[in-house]
């Protein structure tokens, strides 16, 4: 299956720089429409009104983590199956086994390298 | 302080940095510090909960957390501006996240709290914890940074 490098990708972090280098790098593996959120509940309004197809994540932010995020996503009929990946300095063994039992679809520990997140997402999206 | 709980600190700094900017840096000699003056430009400080709690503080000197952001962001930065205080609470963070990691593997439980940054020459740093603040510089190419590490042992 071939990565659609127009798909709308959110990204969610409370940390700009974050969001930033995110994009950079997505920006350069050759993706273009981004849409950002600098807290989970920012993210969720946007994805009652827009339609996004793949969510880039922080875990910890001030009003609504990354991991209730998830869980919301996955519990909501028409946005479960959309892929999310976790990217957090949140690397503690609970936090991993928590976000896989909420059915993440990968998992980023920060700090990373421009390669491990165009793996990810290729892994993701099965190419 | 126990000390088992400084070199994953020292190494998640390293780490972070060399993962995030590119940049090497030197590990100098820890020393007790006596005040809360700041030995920087703009510092970013976090507070811990767990097996020990107190908080992590990184500061650094203008040129060095310059030349830092500026890899980070792929553009120049020139000043002291918002951009430049975000990415030192994202640095902060990462370090602590790191730190806690390595830490986890030791069975040393921390949980690290969402940092503040404090810019400015001569700020003060408060740190969390009734004990001994123990520092820590580094050198880089572009000028120092300090970890500070303030931490009681745990009564969670
Ligand atoms: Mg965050």
């Amino acid at each position: 299956m071939a990565i659609d490098y127009n798909m709308k990708i959110l990204i969610v972090d409370d940390f700009a720089t974050m969001r930033r280098i995110v994009k950079n790098i997505l920006t350069q593996l050759g993706f273009k429409n981004f849409l950002e959120a600098d807290d989970g509940s920012v993210a969720w309004e946007i994805l009652q009104k827009e339609p996004v197809d793949f969510i880039v994540s922080d875990w910890n932010m001030p009003k609504m983590t990354g991991i209730e995020l998830l869980k919301k996503v996955r519990a909501d009929d028409k946005l479960k199956d959309i892929p999310f990946l976790m990217v957090t300095a949140e690397a503690q063994k609970d936090n991993i086994i928590e976000a896989v039992k909420a059915k993440v679809s990968n998992y980023i520990v920060k700090p990373f390298t421009p390669e491990v997140l165009s793996e990810k997402i290729k892994k993701i999206f099965g190419e | 302080m126990d000390v088992r709980i400084i070199n994953p600190f020292l190494e998640a700094a390293q780490n972070v940095i060399n993962t995030m900017a590119m940049i090497e840096t030197k590990v100098g000699k820890p020393y007790i510090k006596k005040d809360s003056s700041s030995l920087g430009d703009v510092s970013g400080i976090i507070g811990i909960t767990g097996d020990a709690s107190g908080s992590f503080s990184i500061t650094f000197t203008e040129s060095c957390i310059k030349a830092i952001v500026s890899n980070m962001l792929g553009m120049k930065v020139t000043e002291l501006n918002d951009d430049v205080k975000d990415a030192v609470g994202e640095l902060t963070n990462m370090i602590c996240g790191d730190a806690r990691r390595r830490l986890e593997e030791q069975g040393i439980k921390l949980v690290g709290a969402i940092p503040t940054i404090i810019a400015g020459k001569g700020h003060s740093i408060t740190h969390m914890a009734k004990g001994p603040i123990l520092a820590v510089p580094f050198e880089t190419p572009n000028g120092p940074f300090v970890i500070e590490l303030a931490l009681d042992s745990g009564n969670n």
